[in-house]
């Protein structure tokens, strides 16, 4: 993956397949630990401790289309050859959470990217799912949750022109501020 | 600044526009465009062309079209592959599919019905 944005949207993308209606999205850097912390609770089904063993297995998949899976060692991989880890803990009709640690200096890290696309085509996509997108440089944070938003909104849908358009332009422009740019 | 009472303003002009779509509407077939959006989607820049249908589709105010997204199509290699099922019609598959040939699928296949030949899984036998 080019930019860590896509890992973590394909990786969001299994607490959606796992029935998930709470998702919550931590983006955590610290600049002077040159640290990124990325993590993705949900409420989802879980998995066995079968399954959470051996999910970081490239041969391990649930799809039926072909025997590979790489959603999760390419995350794990992104995170390690930075010299950072993956952590991933899951219960059964309770959720998963799956996190992965980042040193930011190391010359394999994966720039975010462009995670305003990610946090934007997962809220439209999914408008069913609640989200709670925290991104935080060390003291600088935006929390979005989308059931404030929907509560607004009442029946008019995210994928509504104008309401797209507005959501875009508020996540870029929060994402702006937190990174110490123009206000 | 974007602001939450922005937001109240908008509802008010969509909730306007929901009324009167749901009116033309009526009972007409829908086409449906469907992006991979599994790792091998992601990976190969199904992000922005999932992103670039959904506003075409609403800037141009298209009834009856719907964007979604589905998994692994299971031919990895032409991704980002957009699938696109319109009424009657035979499914038409896009494959290597990027932002900047949306334009021209939406206009000549969704509005006119006239697939792009050339983007489809049928432009590899030649």
């Amino acid at each position: 993956m080019r930019e860590l944005s896509l890992n973590i949207l394909d990786i969001t993308e299994n607490s959606v397949s796992a029935g998930a209606s709470l998702i919550e999205i931590d983006v955590i850097e610290d600049t002077s630990l040159k640290t990124l912390s990325v993590s993705i609770r949900d409420n989802g089904r879980g998995m066995s401790e079968e399954m959470v063993e051996n999910v970081r297995d490239p041969f391990c998949t649930t799809r039926t289309t072909r025997k590979v899976g790489m959603g999760i060692p390419l995350f794990k991989m992104a995170a390690e050859m930075t010299g950072g880890h993956l952590e991933l803990s899951s219960r059964v009709g309770v959720g998963t959470v799956i996190a992965a640690h980042f040193k930011t200096d190391s010359i394999d890290f994966t720039p975010l990217g462009d995670i305003d696309a990610t946090i934007l085509t997962l809220i439209t996509m999914h408008e069913e799912i609640d989200f709670v997108y925290r991104f935080k440089i060390d003291e600088n944070e935006f929390v979005l949750k989308t059931s404030e938003l929907k509560a607004i909104l009442g029946e008019v849908s995210f994928n509504d022109i104008d309401v797209r358009m507005w959501l875009k332009d508020y996540i870029s422009e929060q994402t702006q501020i937190i990174r110490g740019g123009v206000t | 600044m974007k602001t939450l009472e922005e937001l109240l303003a908008i509802k008010a002009k969509a909730q306007a526009n929901i009324t009167t779509r749901e009116s033309a509407d009526g009972s007409a077939e829908v086409t449906r465009i469907v992006v991979g959006m599994a790792t091998c989607g992601i990976a190969a820049g199904a992000r922005p062309v999932l992103n670039g249908f959904v506003e075409e589709v609403s800037k141009r105010n298209l009834k009856n079209v719907t964007v979604s997204q589905t998994g692994c199509i299971g031919m990895c290699q032409y991704e980002p592959i957009v699938e696109v099922f319109a009424p009657g019609k035979e499914k038409v598959t896009y494959i290597k599919m990027t932002p900047d040939k949306i334009a021209r699928v939406v206009a000549d296949h969704i509005v006119n019905g006239n697939p792009v030949t050339e983007y489809t899984v049928a432009s590899l036998k030649e």
